[in-house]
């Protein structure tokens, strides 16, 4: 019965020594000029966030009132702010936590996401019913009027600010995923799971997760220039960043007063938010060509 | 003689038909409809059937890989259709199934090495360099090679794909598998190499096969003992020589008369049979063969025949036989 | 299609009853007593108690979720904590200045957006159509609230052309009868008032446009290269017809099913934008009613604020995809 020791046999390399799957995607991105090109903004953001405190001596937050207003110069290259504060400083290290709240708040949206996609369109029936219905809750509220009252329940702060732009995606990968989910447990490899014995969590996180991702990471990346927006106006008006915190929706919405006397407090704050978004969303935009031609 | 390996009592697998949004209409598909058949050890059992009959929803059914299954499935003597389904998962160690379609069955985005590997991961207690030895082993015994388990599935033709399968579904020594026209997407070359592999483990390794089939010169080639399958119910059952030497019943005799390839005796000239196969949602009354049958008799519309024993093992469900 | 109509209200049921609950909560989620926090850590202990009984906090969770539904079905939605008068007076005048705005974001939006989608597509690869994509990629990455300053800047300071704040110059009042200036004026034959109006809609309806144009322009042009394949085209094409006039008549009608998949999503961000957008042009809108409210911590508006937001969101999107079901006869209703 044992249909062993027949052949005397070697343990054999099971993992392909060739490239994951997804890199073969991500060479044909390399042929895709407006992905590189959107990837390129991406990292120049990443750097100088990663750099800030290298490129720049200025302080980023205090009083200097022998220095408000000064417009763009070469001590200045953009300028100062009413306070005095140097604002190419506070713009790179407002590239800090744009990108921060727009990367972390995506993944705590995928992660939430996914999870409840992944036991609404397993399981179906009544975690179903449930889960989409939450959804279509959620989904009822124009999403910045519902992070605003996420915002207004939890008090306004930087974090908040993240944690209500997370909650408010989260219906958006969520029905994602659900759908796939939908479609490739239909798939027979997954019955073929089932028949060895496979576990269900197994079977969710090692077989139709893996082959559910690809829409998910598309639409992650597109969601980060989305996140990124979402806190530059929460922090607009005043529910993210607080006073003294260089976040470029609150750096626009403390100098709109200036707006005749020193428009470039508010001109480059604003290009950092739309190069920034703009970024993302060439390089999402390259990536969905990329890797799922069928979407959209 | 020892008693059956897998017995299969009464099976039935009914599906509702939902309406739509909050209404259930009460309507059900019935998938299969009362089957029932033993197969023993180290001996094959062929089911066909035209397709949309319901012998791939047996062999599924048996596996509860379609659920809500009603009926018995007494596995070494234990009715595996009421056990949990945590048990449930440590009797996949010892029943497998063969996919109809290599392609679909393999996950594209593992390699062939940990898609075989991967029983072992969660059926058995052998460390990871263990399993790489088995893995090798597997390979060479369905007639590939170690150095195959790097790949990707979609690097293989179909008849290799089918033999990845087979080992997968070898990996944890199974006592019986379920073969789901295992051959039925394979050119016919390649057909009878895979068909000579799954004999030639069944001699190595004593291995009892539930080969499920819609080919009957496929079934006629491999199997023992036969059950003809019609609209989710076994109308014939027998011996390979019993059943294509002497078919008894009606359905039967229209089906060999039209396979190119076997010639049953009794009927020289081909039968065809009226109409289709009707819709299992909505079966005819007393026997589901009689629209469609050419000796068809007034009891055949209201009276459902019982498989009854005609000697030799063979049985018929038809009231052409009726005492 | 009468099921399919039915099954569509009927899904709206638990919808309404999660936002009233998610509405209600707002309230009653904040951190420590919401009394207290609406009155802020100096409040006497009694005006604390009064500020509870006024609003029924301090009865059971249950009996105050009941009567907080009561009254919005009946159409009380409580009574702002600044001014004291009842919100739902308050809210429609801000509620009518935010449809007028809505309205003109949406035509332009429509206007430019699917014009340029068809053009771009006619003219596939030339630089009106790397220009109009360029743009629209500008388009959905640019903040509205930035958008709208840089407009101000532009327009109303440096140029002078449009005024940058309002809905109408405060010395000539217009007299209001339904609320949308632009409707009203016309009424009254007050062509000067039309104007005026006309040009405080300009700036601040650019600007919340400007999102869902460059969103309705891509998905024109995409479904458009679709279509401009398609063997009719090509037909009317050999017919002879100018080819402009092809891509109007015969294309324009499926372009635009995709458009309209989509206005339900784009009200969304209208009604989104227009918080921003109002607060910018001191448009007095239902958005900077919130806004305003945020400020001042009158809970019961903003709670109100949003439910009337989101409701007009629910049903657009209703009509949406009953108009969608009735436009194309390939949907499933299931």
């Amino acid at each position: 019965m044992q249909n062993t020791s027949k052949v005397i046999a070697r343990p054999v390399e099971i993992k392909s020594s060739k490239k994951p799957l997804w890199l073969e995607g991500l060479k044909k991105l390399k042929k895709q000029r407006t992905a590189m090109v959107g990837l390129a903004v991406v990292l120049f953001f990443i750097l100088l966030g990663i750099l800030a405190p290298v490129l720049t001596t200025q302080p980023v937050d205090g009083f200097n009132p022998e220095k408000t207003l000064i417009p763009p110069g070469s001590d200045h290259w953009f300028g100062t702010d009413d306070q005095g504060r140097d604002i190419f400083t506070r713009i790179i290290f407002g590239a800090r936590i744009s990108l921060w709240i727009g990367f972390f708040s995506v993944i705590g949206s995928i992660i939430a996401g996914c999870l409840l996609g992944l036991v609404a369109g397993f399981y179906g029936k009544w975690a179903d019913t449930i889960i989409s219905r939450f959804f279509d809750i959620m989904l009822a509220f124009p999403s910045i009027l519902l992070a605003i009252a996420i915002v207004a329940i939890l008090g306004p702060s930087l974090f908040n600010a993240l944690i209500a732009i997370a909650i408010v995606n989260i219906p958006t990968y969520g029905r994602l995923i659900r759908s796939r989910v939908l479609s490739v447990k239909e798939e027979e490899y997954i019955m073929s799971a089932r028949a060895i014995g496979m576990s269900d969590g197994r079977i969710l996180f090692r077989h139709i997760l893996p082959n559910s991702i690809t829409p998910i990471i598309v639409q992650g990346t597109l969601g980060i220039a989305t996140a990124i927006l979402e806190a530059a106006s929460l922090g607009f008006l005043g529910l993210g960043a607080q006073p003294g915190e260089p976040e470029w929706g609150k750096m626009l919405a403390d100098a709109r007063q200036f707006l005749t006397v020193a428009p470039w407090t508010l001109l480059f704050p604003g290009f950092a938010i739309m190069l920034t978004v703009i970024g993302f969303n060439m390089f999402g935009d390259g990536l969905r060509d990329a890797l799922d031609p069928k979407m959209k | 003689m020892k008693g059956p390996l897998l017995e299969v009592k009464d099976l039935k697998v009914h599906y509702p038909i939902e309406e739509g949004f909050l209404s259930k209409s009460g309507n059900v598909v019935k998938a299969i409809d009362g089957v029932n058949f033993s197969i023993y050890e180290n001996e094959t059992y062929g089911l066909v059937g035209e397709s949309g009959c319901g012998k791939s929803t047996t062999g599924k059914a048996i596996l509860r890989l379609i659920e809500p299954v009603v009926g018995e499935v007494i596995f070494e003597g234990k009715d595996i259709n009421q056990i949990s389904r945590k048990e449930m998962r440590k009797v996949y160690k010892d029943m497998q199934l063969i996919f109809q379609d290599p392609y679909a069955s393999l996950n594209p985005r593992m390699t062939v090495g940990q898609l075989i590997e991967e029983p072992l991961i969660v059926n058995s207690n052998l460390n990871s360099g263990e399993r790489k030895v088995r893995v090798s082993e597997l390979l060479e015994i369905v007639g590939l090679n170690a150095y195959h388990a790097p790949r990707y599935p979609h690097e293989f033709s179909g008849g290799q794909r089918q033999r990845i399968g087979i080992a997968r579904a070898l990996a944890l020594n199974p006592k019986i598998i379920i073969a789901d026209e295992a051959v039925s997407a394979l050119d016919v070359s390649i057909q009878s190499q895979v068909l000579n592999l799954l004999r030639k483990l069944q001699r190595e390794f004593g291995l009892t096969y539930l080969f499920i089939s819609h080919d009957l010169s496929v079934v006629k080639h491999i199997s023992d003992r036969i059950g003809v399958m019609y609209l989710g119910r076994i109308v014939e059952q027998g011996t390979k020589h019993g059943l294509y030497d002497k078919p008894l019943h009606p359905y039967t005799q229209a089906l060999f008369s039209a396979s190119p390839t076997i010639k049953a005796e009794s009927r020289k000239e081909r039968i065809v049979l009226k109409g289709d196969m009707p819709s299992p949602t909505n079966p005819p009354t007393g026997c589901a063969f009689h629209p469609r049958c050419f000796a068809a008799m007034s009891k055949c519309k209201t009276v459902q025949p019982k498989l009854q024993n005609m000697g030799d093992g063979h049985y018929v469900a038809c009231h052409l036989y009726d005492e | 299609m009468k099921s399919y109509f039915a099954r569509r209200l009927l899904q709206l049921i638990p919808v309404l009853i999660g936002m009233s609950i998610v509405v209600f909560s707002i309230i009653h989620a904040i951190p420590g007593d919401p009394a207290t926090v609406i009155l802020g850590d100096h409040a006497t202990p009694e005006a604390v108690v009064d500020l509870k009984a006024e609003m029924g906090l301090d009865k059971p969770i249950v009996t105050q979720y009941l009567s907080y539904v009561k009254g919005i079905v009946t159409g009380d939605l409580g009574t702002s904590l600044r001014t004291k008068k009842p919100i739902m007076d308050e809210a429609i005048p801000y509620l009518a200045a935010t449809i007028e705005l809505m309205l003109i974001s949406m035509i332009i939006a429509i206007v430019v957006g699917v014009n340029a989608g068809i053009l771009a597509a006619w003219r596939r690869a030339s630089w009106f159509d790397y220009g109009a994509m360029l743009i629209a990629l500008v388009g959905v990455s640019v903040p509205v609230f930035w958008l709208g300053l840089m407009e101000q800047w532009v327009f109303a300071e440096k140029l002078g052309w449009l005024p940058s704040t309002g809905r109408i110059n405060a010395r000539e009042p217009v007299e209001t009868i339904t609320g949308l200036l632009l409707l009203d004026t016309t009424i009254q034959g007050n062509w000067i008032g039309f104007w005026d109006a006309l040009k405080h809609l300009i700036l601040p309806g650019l600007a919340l446009g400007t999102i869902p144009m460059a969103i309705i322009a891509r998905i024109t042009r995409s479904s458009m290269l679709e279509v401009l394949n398609v063997d009719y085209v090509r037909t009317a094409r050999a017919k002879g017809l100018s080819e402009l006039k092809i891509l109007y008549k015969h294309s324009l009608k499926n372009a635009f099913a995709p458009v309209l998949t989509i206005i339900g999503m784009l009200v969304g961000l209208l009604l989104g934008g227009a918080v921003l957008t109002e607060t910018i042009f001191g448009w007095p809108g239902i958005g900077r009613y919130i806004y305003d409210a945020i400020g001042s911590r009158d809970y019961p508006v903003i709670q109100s604020g949003i439910l009337i937001v989101s409701t007009i969101f629910v049903f657009v999107n209703l009509i949406v995809d009953l108009l969608y079901a009735r436009l194309d006869p390939r949907i499933k209703y299931r």
